[in-house]
């Protein structure tokens, strides 16, 4: 099995159409990603640990469901925004309310162009919006808005069990290299000039970064290959 | 070179692009088709098939609920137009994508005599749409099996 050099990014995708699943989830495949597909905003929340009141033993219930918040690392939501229920913006609004979730990335798209809806959804916090038909092109945006939570999460875990590493680099990333996680995440971003400035609202500050983000890049790749307590989804796409 | 193979290709290519030019398929799949590779060989059978599955749904459900003219959910048939047209968009179904843009356009203002005949084009559509798919995937069945490669086809 080979170890791939670029992290994997596990996306969660929610439609209620199965139609669209089978399309997006094909589409963050071809993108390299490993795919989560829910039916609805209420699975997703689910999915997320975040839904109150949810018996374990809920037949309802996704299988897949986590007890424990976050055991579960998605780099990214992407989610229809008419959905029956919970709508694609509901479901926006819960995440960004939740302590453990509001720093994950959400993605809306809909197959209508409603300036206000967009508005709204980007108000409310959501990275992009795109419209059906989604295409490569489209996603392949969203890889610097996935690495911005990896790499965070990455450090937490550091920051968490400081003893585990058996490199000495990894333990030494920590430090102040914390609060420049924006700077690391720029570095990685594709040509800007493929970027349009009307639907895209990155939230990562633009600074010219020299000397330091080399060094720290390195080691940030180090460590992504060291053991790690969360569960990974080598290869596994699974569709509940 | 093998003949019969290249025989194959050639009309698969021919086809692929009529499609086109008769407007029965757009960009969109294009799209899907490069979506496929060799680890997922079967994902345009496989999503065509779920759409042809969307639209007999959604069309027996729409026809229901346009059936008496005194009580007609307008909501549902809406709803129902919306999905295929997406569903359609996302496909690259150019005929039917461009139906629903007609049948939404009925829907908006009540037009249930207007909805009526954007169903039954739709059907029409999406049916014949079907029957020409069915050839292209059979036309690339045959290729495989005689050992050949898909080819990629480049539509201006």
């Amino acid at each position: 099995m080979v170890i791939a050099a670029e992290p994997q990014f596990h996306v969660l995708a929610v439609d209620d159409s199965l139609f669209d699943r089978k399309f997006i989830e094909r589409l963050l495949q071809k993108a390299s990603c490993h795919v989560t597909t829910v039916d609805s905003g209420y699975k997703a929340l689910e999915f997320l640990g975040l839904r109150e009141g949810v018996e374990i033993n809920d037949p309802d219930a996704v299988s897949t469901s986590p007890v424990i918040h976050q055991e579960v690392e998605v780099n990214l939501i992407i989610t229809d925004y008419c959905m029956p229920g919970m709508t694609g913006y509901d479901l926006l609004k819960k995440v960004k309310e939740s302590s453990a979730c509001k720093n994950i990335p959400v993605v809306i798209m809909s197959s209508e162009n409603v300036p206000a809806r967009i508005s709204r959804c980007l108000e409310e916090g959501a990275e992009e919006f795109f419209l059906k038909p989604v295409r490569l092109a489209d996603l392949n945006k969203l890889k610097p808005h996935m690495m911005k939570t990896k790499l965070k999460n990455q450090k937490l875990e550091e920051i968490e069990t400081p003893s585990k590493d058996e490199s000495g680099t990894a333990a030494a990333v920590v430090e102040p290299e914390v609060n420049n996680l924006t700077e690391i995440g720029i570095k990685i971003l594709p040509l800007q000039s493929e970027v349009e400035p009307k639907q895209v609202h990155l939230q990562v500050v633009q600074k010219e970064e020299q000397t330091m983000s080399n060094n720290k890049r390195k080691s940030v790749e180090e460590g992504l290959s060291t053991d790690r307590s969360r569960p990974r989804f080598e290869g596994i796409t699974t569709a509940v | 070179m093998n003949t019969v193979v290249a025989k194959l290709q050639r009309q698969f290519q021919d086809y692929l692009v009529s499609l086109y030019q008769q407007g029965f398929l757009d960009n969109q799949f294009t799209e899907l088709r490069k979506l496929q590779d060799e680890g997922t060989p079967d994902f345009v059978a496989e999503v065509v098939s779920l759409f042809f599955d969307d639209c007999s749904k959604l069309i027996n459900s729409m026809s229901r609920s346009l059936e008496r003219p005194e009580n007609v959910d307008f909501k549902q048939v809406d709803s129902g137009v919306h999905q295929l047209k997406g569903s359609s968009s996302s496909v690259g179904a150019r005929r039917v994508k461009n139906v629903c843009i007609s049948f939404k356009e009925c829907c908006d203002v009540q037009n249930r005599e207007g909805c009526l005949r954007c169903l039954q084009q739709v059907d029409y559509e999406y049916k014949m749409l079907k029957t020409k798919l069915q050839d292209l995937f059979n036309l690339e069945q045959q290729i495989v099996q005689a050992g050949g490669a898909i080819p990629q086809v480049n539509i201006n």
